[in-house]
């Protein structure tokens, strides 16, 4: 028999209804990936074999009916910022030890109503905070990409690194990811796989761990275009429980992905041409404009002024809210406690120790830039600045815009312990450059593999598209995708 | 704009995360490179323009003020680190 875990999502779907094999067999055959390679590459957390099997048997029974849902029997890695009823769910930090909620959040309810199979939970920079997934209590992922002639441990990215290299290393079909400044696209960019953040609103945030409330979105991380627009139009959908999600049908996104890019006009924005960007990512970027071009696209020289000052907005806004958030943390309701001589001893001892390096100090950012005397000078002047990075996208939409495209990182992957980045909190925030203005406007974004770097390491593009109009960008990321021809899977060395 | 020694303190007491001795002098550089970095948002002409509220244009849904979900205290507490009889427990309060 091939090897089921090489299967696209919607192979294995074909597969299942042909009764070619079963659920049980595919979910088999992923928890033997999981188990050989997860020492490796450290991408699940949690594994729930026992339960992913019997899901699969339940989606067997459905199948032998000829009946089930979009996904079923379809084996999925959840990341560890969902809840996910009596499973492990810590968002990879030390402070939420233990904890297993008595809830399902409203994205996974929706996987598993249309028959999705859950392997396990998925490794992720702690609360989401990070670029790398280096700052997870549970140890770095380590990418299942290599640069040639090289055994050097690289990143998958993060924040949804997990998700990422797990998709990569077919170790689950596809998986959910999050993305509050990048952390679905870059990481998808680093591991030749296809993410979406879809429009704010789109998916419920209801039972996901809470990180910057105004910028979260969850999304899907997969191997194909195909792939990723199914995953989307399951995990889509009002939720009443989320009172920022959206009331809007849920369009069939894959019944999109063939629609071509003919007589659309494609934005190419001037300030995405940074200074001292890599020139084989600005070729990536005029290759995948050329292909755009030949299927009938319109290319057409934009500008977003507001460009250069999204991401020192997003470092207060987003410290800002993670503050509030992560104040829920207190040693009394969930996780982890540290005994002291009084609550409030206990509060801090507790947060000291539960909480890692990285999520400390944005912690501490957010609550200087929120204190009293400080306010308007920071946190309201950022989100001054956001009205306008926002307008800036309205400008070139209303011009006749339908999309815009750039480069999804400003490189390929770094090495785990990148020692300019661990110097300089900055520099490894400055990977979200070309990702973070689309949540800051709250649009959708996909990053799509386009080509690969002299070392053969994945390079991605990043379409980005008008307020619910994913449709669009799963058309055009289909172009490129097809275009590319490439085969984007990594060498397995683990 | 930047922070000193003392200030440090008084952040890692208003977010109630114990700050160490030790560890204040690389939080306080930490915190200036990032302060630092955001410091540009000041040249932006701002005049007229409004704090974004709602990313997307939203008005916030309305329910019935009534009780919707609850009666399962023991599910609230199930994840407690201390609890007894359905209340969590902290360190005494009130002397």
């Amino acid at each position: 028999m091939t090897d089921l875990t090489k299967l696209s999502l919607v192979e294995a779907r074909k597969g299942l209804a042909a009764k070619s094999f079963s659920s049980t067999e595919l979910t088999g055959a992923y928890l033997s990936a999981i188990e050989a390679a997860n020492p490796a590459l450290n991408a699940y957390v949690a594994v729930t074999g026992e339960q992913a099997l019997s899901m699969a048997k339940a989606s067997d029974a459905k199948l032998a009916q000829g009946e089930g849902g979009a996904l079923e029997g379809i084996p999925l890695g959840i990341k560890d910022l969902f809840g996910t009823k009596g499973v492990h769910t810590q968002a990879a930090s030390h402070i939420l030890d233990g904890f297993k909620p008595e809830y399902e959040s409203t994205v996974t309810s929706n996987l598993w109503r249309d028959g999705a199979v859950m392997l396990g939970k998925l490794n992720m920079d702690e609360f989401a905070m990070g670029s790398s997934n280096e700052t997870s209590f549970y140890g770095p992922v380590i990418s299942p990409f290599r640069a040639e002639s090289s055994n050097a441990n690289l990143v998958p990215g993060g924040s949804s690194g997990g998700s990422a290299a797990a998709v990569s290393a077919w170790l689950c079909a596809a998986a959910t990811a999050t993305d509050t400044g990048g952390s679905i696209r870059q990481p998808a960019a680093f591991t030749g796989t296809v993410g979406i953040k879809p429009t704010y609103g789109r998916c419920s945030r209801w039972g996901v761990v809470a990180f910057a409330s105004s910028l979260d979105q969850a999304g899907p991380i997969a191997r194909t275009v195909e792939d990723a627009a199914v995953m989307m139009t399951s995990m889509s959908g009002f939720d009443p429980k989320d009172s920022t999600s959206a009331q809007l049908a849920v369009p069939d996104f894959a019944a999109a992905v063939e629609r071509g890019v003919k007589g659309l006009t494609i934005g190419v924005p001037r300030e995405y041409r940074m200074d001292g960007m890599p020139a084989e990512i600005e070729k990536l970027w005029q290759q995948g404009l050329d292909w755009l071009r030949a299927e009938g696209a319109t290319v057409r020289d934009i500008s977003l002024p507001h460009t250069k000052y999204a991401l020192p907005a997003y470092y207060i806004v987003a410290p800002a809210e993670a503050s509030s958030n992560l104040a829920r943390y207190d040693g009394v309701k969930y996780g982890l406690r540290v005994s002291g001589k009084d609550i409030t001893d206990m509060y801090e001892l507790t947060r000291a120790a539960g909480f890692g390096r990285e999520v400390k100090r944005r912690i501490m950012i957010g609550t200087y830039v929120l204190s009293a005397g400080y306010f308007d000078a920071y946190y309201v002047q950022a989100q001054k600045v956001r009205t306008l990075i926002k307008k800036d996208f309205e400008d070139a939409f209303n011009a006749g815009v339908d999309a815009i495209l750039t480069p999804a990182t400003p490189s390929a992957a770094f090495g785990i312990g990148d020692e300019a980045m661990a110097a300089d909190p900055v520099k490894m925030y400055l990977n979200d450059v070309f990702t973070v203005t689309v949540n800051m406007a709250g649009l959708p974004g996909i990053a799509v593999p386009a080509g690969k770097d002299g070392q053969g390491l994945p390079l991605g593009l990043q379409l980005i598209g008008k307020p619910f109009d994913e449709e669009t960008l799963f058309a055009a990321a289909r172009v490129i995708e097809r275009s590319a021809n490439m085969d984007f899977s990594p060498k397995p060395w683990w | 704009m930047s922070v000193d020694a003392a200030t440090v303190k008084r952040i890692g007491r208003l977010a109630r995360i114990r700050i160490e001795d030790n560890e204040v002098a690389t939080y306080q550089d930490e915190l200036n490179t990032i302060l630092g970095f955001v410091e540009q948002l000041s040249e932006v002409d701002v005049t007229g323009v409004e704090p974004m509220t709602s990313v997307t244009p939203m008005v916030l849904r309305r329910r019935d003020d009534v009780v919707t979900d609850g009666g399962y205290p023991e599910r609230i507490v199930a994840n407690a680190p201390l609890s007894e009889d359905n209340f969590f427990m902290v360190p005494k309060v009130i002397e």
